[in-house]
């Protein structure tokens, strides 16, 4: 049902750009934080996870694909890409190696950093993020350091023109409804609620019988996934990446967007997702302080979600439902 | 490759960056220890102790003038006093919004008359300030207890206002606080500008001693001795003191401690504020060594955090050895494969929480 | 679930025709886009720059001929991804004529192959990224400030005209510390000077303790290139750990806008740049008393940089008669010979500007030093010697400096190196 929406949403766009410009460039980027937001939401959300360092994911793989189109030193690599680009799967090549950097990131991290909980997770996952960071930044001979790299275009997908930001909108509405639908039927399996009663009891699991640590290790790793094919998208659009695509900010917005949106619940990143991206966009034009708005912003959503008990937007309109319904009543 | 001398300064400089570490990491560690609160906004509460440092330096000076702030402190004082007074009457939210209106009409009066928006003049001041020439050790003295006691108020109220009702929610508290770091950052640019400002060190202090034949910073010296001073009487308040005490039966058991008696609301805002005290010492005295300027905190953070790790949330002891550890691995990596010191930094941090989470002193 | 939908598009639809602000296309305005820091570490830099450029626009009353000039200014929080959207909303919804701005080296990355995909002129005032005008030519990219490179040639080789023999290097991790050094090392060493370490502290580096640990004793002098709050903490944590040596540097480690906030130990500095504030000219020391004036600061290269940027394009605009087309303003800003603020300035056939090089000496100057209103006895950069008409690629000639890969950490190779 939600995919429909996003589907009228993702096609209304295109249409509201000719009378508002920039909303397609602008709904892009909503739709690649939203799934950054989204495997985020796995990880918080649902599993009762909340990481620090969601970014790295995100970055890793960015940068994989910009590495793998642009350095050509690297023959191994290079040539496979040519030969796919050759073969119009250019854009499918990146996306698996964006999958399987993203992963084995995340299979890594996520050993170190499971047995811990609650902030010692979040400590552990932020320090994480930062020595990917560092690398990013200080590894000039791979990364380019602070200069980031340039992506020379978009490869095509079977003979579509990507460089065409229009066509590029679709692609990434494409990959997006796909990462919805998998993770939609992901967080709905028996595997997915098995995460939920982690998250709600994970000795109660644990009596049941679940390896509860196996579970968490595996929606760590999902999560991840999800994350690097972000950073794939993101490195596309902007045909550029640098370090501060991965610092603790981006995770910090992350983590907000699912805060905000609504944790535990799918639409509610992507709530989260365009309402910061919106407001990162128009704010800045109209108020000189925004950071200052933001922080504002951070403290009060926090602060009424706690007050009033509910769990970001969403929760919000759960609370107004569940009233009538006891209004009814 | 390095000669036994160069080894000799290099641990001597090490050392005062430590102290330095310990003093931002120590209240850190204070305040999660205690309140199980992860501060995102320390390294902010650091900065900002250093432009209030600048500010009073000015002020003493007389490179700025002391009206202004204290325009800032009346108006604030007066809106507050008049809400008070009006909520005894009306109710508080309908008092609260008399006052915006009153503010904006007052606002809109101002621009059209006289051009100017009023908030600048009144409650939100810009203060020129300029670089500080030369110091002496009293004035350096006189703005750590300026410094602190603002800090201090600061302290107490973000966590009266708005950590009080977080509880234990560790998302919230981290979202809340990076909020605050937000706001830290932008306001010190708004009100101090962006320029990167540099405390000359007190006179007494600068310069260098030298030990058969080494040189050696007195600065660093000083540094390292202030920690140590701070180091002393926190070991001391916290297990000798009934103080202490009386702060470890609210960590231990607050509705004991409760039962017996102590408002353990007091004890945490005076945990929260002795926190950011620390970072505020950290800050005046760091101010001279690291500077001032926009985006030091979020430089500083992860130092801090690393410190916090290796050496255990919520353990002095692990403070202090954690930013030695920290202070020695940063400047030797640094010095033998300068590539990848921040990996050699936060990779032994990752295996070390993989190992044991809760960090090597750290409380569970 | 439907209900959700209606309120999911309705909140979408509201808040994008919220923020409908049409741009004008009257015809006879000119719109330029401006991306600079307002907020974030990089705030006061952004400032001196939209000073600069502002201080320009003002003084012309916002009028280009009978255009009437709209400057647009986004906050681009000196980070390439902000960059980037901040000038497709320039572009598309602002429709600008062009955009100018911009600091790090990224940001010149970022835009200008963003500025070549979308046709609109990117004109870089500070930007100093070699490559961008040598060996990455990019479309619709007209540089205005410098290249990293281009004032260490000369003064390598006056380094050596000094008499020194051995120097230390030691410069931010990043393109703007190698390129820098590299143009130093190739031109010091060519005239029989040796580099004998170069070190390399990352950027926002506060302990040099590990660094100065490596310096060689015996050194002639040391060359720096610092940025921001490095630049204030090396010379005393150098002189603290008891080095005499002289100090020389990049354009930053020394520069106006933090000289006002350095100590005695910065004197004697010697650095390289295409602006002094102290430049004793009549435009300069009028420049420098009117920027003292609006913004109570000494003017730097930053203000300088983005001044001349505006007088640009207004000259280019001049001269195709106030109707603006892209390819005839290219071919009107790179045939325009100006007398600016840093002296007299061109274009090269790279779209890199060629201008004399000064060679500065940070100096306190007791008093009001002609009277331009800076605090009294402030430091200065003194011009100690001037390299007229220096390009890019001197002294070699285009083709053959191409030949040689772009400066990095390990070219030129250390042959000196202990």
């Amino acid at each position: 049902m939600l995919f429909f929406g996003f589907l009228i949403i993702g096609g209304i766009t295109p249409i509201l750009d000719k009378y508002v410009p920039l909303s397609q460039l602008i709904m892009n980027e909503i739709l690649v934080f939203a799934v950054l937001a989204m495997s985020l939401d796995i990880l918080m959300g649902y599993t009762g996870l909340a990481s620090l360092g969601h970014a790295a994911y995100f970055g890793v793989s960015s940068y994989a694909c910009a590495i793998v189109m642009t350095k050509t030193s690297w023959v191994t690599s290079f040539a496979a890409y040519t030969w796919a680009q050759n073969n119009g799967l250019g854009i499918i090549f990146l996306l698996v190696i964006a999958i399987v950097v993203a992963l084995f990131f995340a299979a890594f991290f996520g050993l170190l950093a499971i047995r811990a909980t609650d902030v010692y997770f979040l400590m552990i996952t932020l320090s994480l993020a930062m020595v990917v960071w560092g690398l990013a930044y200080r590894w000039s001979a791979v990364t380019e350091g602070d200069n980031g790299i340039n992506v020379p275009g978009r490869p095509s997908l079977f003979g579509i023109n990507l460089d065409d930001d229009y066509n590029f909108y679709f692609f990434t509405l494409a990959v997006f409804l796909i990462c919805f639908s998998i993770m939609y039927l992901f967080v709905n399996s028996p595997f997915g609620k098995s995460l939920v009663g982690i998250r709600e009891s994970e000795e109660r699991m644990k009596m049941l019988g679940y390896n509860t640590w196996l579970h968490k290790y595996i929606a760590f790793i999902v999560a991840g996934i999800f994350s690097g094919i972000a950073g794939f998208l993101w490195t596309l659009f902007n045909l550029f990446v640098s370090p501060p695509d991965l610092e603790l900010i981006t995770s910090a917005e992350a983590l907000f967007m699912v805060a905000l949106g609504g944790p535990a619940t799918l639409l509610g990143p992507f709530i989260g997702a365009s309402i910061i991206k919106i407001l990162q966009q128009f704010v800045s034009i109209y108020v000189e302080r925004w950071p200052l708005i933001l922080g504002a912003i951070y403290i009060l959503t926090i602060m009424i979600s706690r007050l009033y008990k509910v769990e970001g937007i969403l929760g919000i309109f759960s609370k107004i439902r569940n009233s009538s319904k006891e209004m009814e009543k | 490759m390095f000669s036994a001398e160069k080894m000799i300064i290099l641990t001597y400089s090490s050392f005062a960056y430590a102290a330095l570490l310990f003093l931002l990491a120590s209240g850190l560690s204070l305040i999660f220890g205690v309140m199980r609160i992860v501060n995102l906004a320390h390294a902010a509460f650091f900065l900002l102790s250093g432009y209030i440092a600048l500010e009073f330096y000015n002020i003493i000076y007389g490179t700025v003038s002391l009206i202004p702030r204290l325009v800032q402190i009346v108006s604030w004082a007066v809106v507050y006093f008049l809400w008070k007074f009006m909520s005894q009457t009306i109710s508080k939210g309908k008092s609260a919004l008399i006052l915006i209106l009153i503010y904006i009409a007052a606002e809109i009066i101002s621009l059209t008359l006289w051009g100017f928006p009023i908030y600048e003049k009144l409650f939100f001041v810009k203060i020129p300030v300029k670089a500080v020439d030369k110091l002496n050790i009293w004035m350096l003295i006189g703005a750590l207890i300026f410094t602190i006691t603002v800090i201090s108020l600061a302290g107490f109220f973000v966590e009266r206002v708005f950590l009080r009702t977080l509880g234990q929610d560790t998302i919230a508290q981290v979202l809340v606080t990076i909020g605050f770091a937000f706001i830290l950052q932008d306001g010190s640019l708004y009100m101090w500008g962006g320029d990167n400002y540099f405390f000359n060190l007190p006179t007494m202090l600068s310069g260098s001693f030298t030990i058969q034949g080494l040189t050696f910073e007195t600065f660093r010296l000083f540094l390292f001795i202030v920690a140590l001073v701070v180091a002393l009487a926190l070991y001391f308040c916290i297990e000798r003191t009934r103080l202490g005490a009386i702060m470890r039966a609210t960590v231990d058991d607050p509705e004991m401690a409760r039962g017996i008696g102590i408002n353990t609301n007091i004890v945490s805002m005076s945990i929260f504020a002795i926190g950011t005290s620390l970072a505020a010492i950290g800050g005046v005295v760091g101010a001279s060594f690291l500077g001032v300027y926009p985006g030091l905190d979020f430089e500083i953070l992860p130092y801090a955090f690393a410190v916090v790790i290796i050496g255990g949330m919520g353990s002095l002891g692990g403070a202090l050895v954690g930013s030695i550890l920290v202070g020695l691995i940063e400047n030797f990596a640094t010095a033998f494969f300068p590539e990848l010191n921040y990996f050699a930094l936060f990779a032994p941090m990752a295996i070390i929480l993989a190992v044991k989470p809760t960090g090597l002193f750290g409380k569970g | 679930m439907l209900k959700k939908l209606v309120l999911l598009v309705a909140v979408f639809a509201l808040s994008f025709t919220f923020s409908v602000k049409d741009a004008t296309s009257a015809e006879k305005e000119f719109r330029i886009g401006w991306l600079a820091a307002k907020t974030g570490w990089a705030a006061q830099i952004g400032k001196d720059m939209t000073n600069g450029f502002k201080m320009y626009l003002e003084q012309q009353n916002y009028k280009f001929g009978p255009l009437k000039v709209k400057f647009i200014y986004e906050d681009n929080l000196a980070k390439p991804p902000v960059n980037v959207r901040k000038a497709m909303k320039l572009i598309k919804r602002d429709k600008v004529h062009l955009f100018s701005g911009g600091l790090l080296a990224s940001t010149g990355y970022a835009l200008a192959p963003l500025a070549e995909r979308t046709k609109v002129l990117y004109i870089s005032p500070i930007p100093a990224a070699d490559d961008l005008t040598q060996r990455k030519r990019y479309k619709n990219f007209v540089r205005l400030g410098f290249t990293s490179s281009q004032n260490s040639h000369p003064q390598g080789q006056w380094a050596c005209e000094q008499g020194f023999k051995k120097v230390v290097t030691i410069a931010a991790d990043y393109a703007f510390g190698y390129e820098t050094v590299g143009g130093f090392q190739k031109t010091f060493e060519a005239c029989g000077g040796k580099i004998i370490k170069k070190l390399w502290p990352k950027i926002g580096t506060k302990d040099f303790a590990p660094y100065l640990a490596k310096f060689p004793k015996d050194l002639d002098a040391v060359f720096t290139l610092m940025v921001g709050g490095m630049s204030l903490s090396f010379p005393k944590q150098f002189r603290g750990a008891g080095f005499k040596a002289p100090m020389l540097g990049g354009i930053t480690s020394a520069d106006e806008f933090i000289l006002p906030n350095m100590g005695d130990e910065a004197i004697g500095y010697v650095t390289a740049g295409q602006y002094s504030a102290a430049l004793d000219t009549k435009k300069n020391l009028a420049f420098v008393k009117e920027y003292q004036k609006r913004y109570g600061k000494m003017a730097s290269y930053y203000s300088e940089s983005c001044y001349t940027a505006a007088l640009f394009i207004h000259k280019a605009l001049e001269k195709i008669n106030y109707k603006y087309d892209r390819d005839k303003f290219k071919a009107a800003i790179r045939s325009l010979r100006v007398d600016a603020i840093r002296g007299p300035v061109y274009l090269d056939k790279y779209d890199n500007p060629v201008h004399n090089v000064y060679i500065r000496k940070v100096v306190r100057i007791p008093g009001d030093y002609k009277g331009l209103g800076v605090k009294p006895n402030s430091l200065w950069n003194k011009v100690i010697k001037t390299y007229p008409a220096i390009g890019q690629f001197y002294p070699d000639s285009a083709e053959k400096f191409l030949k040689q890969p772009v400066y990095s950490k390990n070219y030129p190779a250390c042959k000196h190196c202990r």
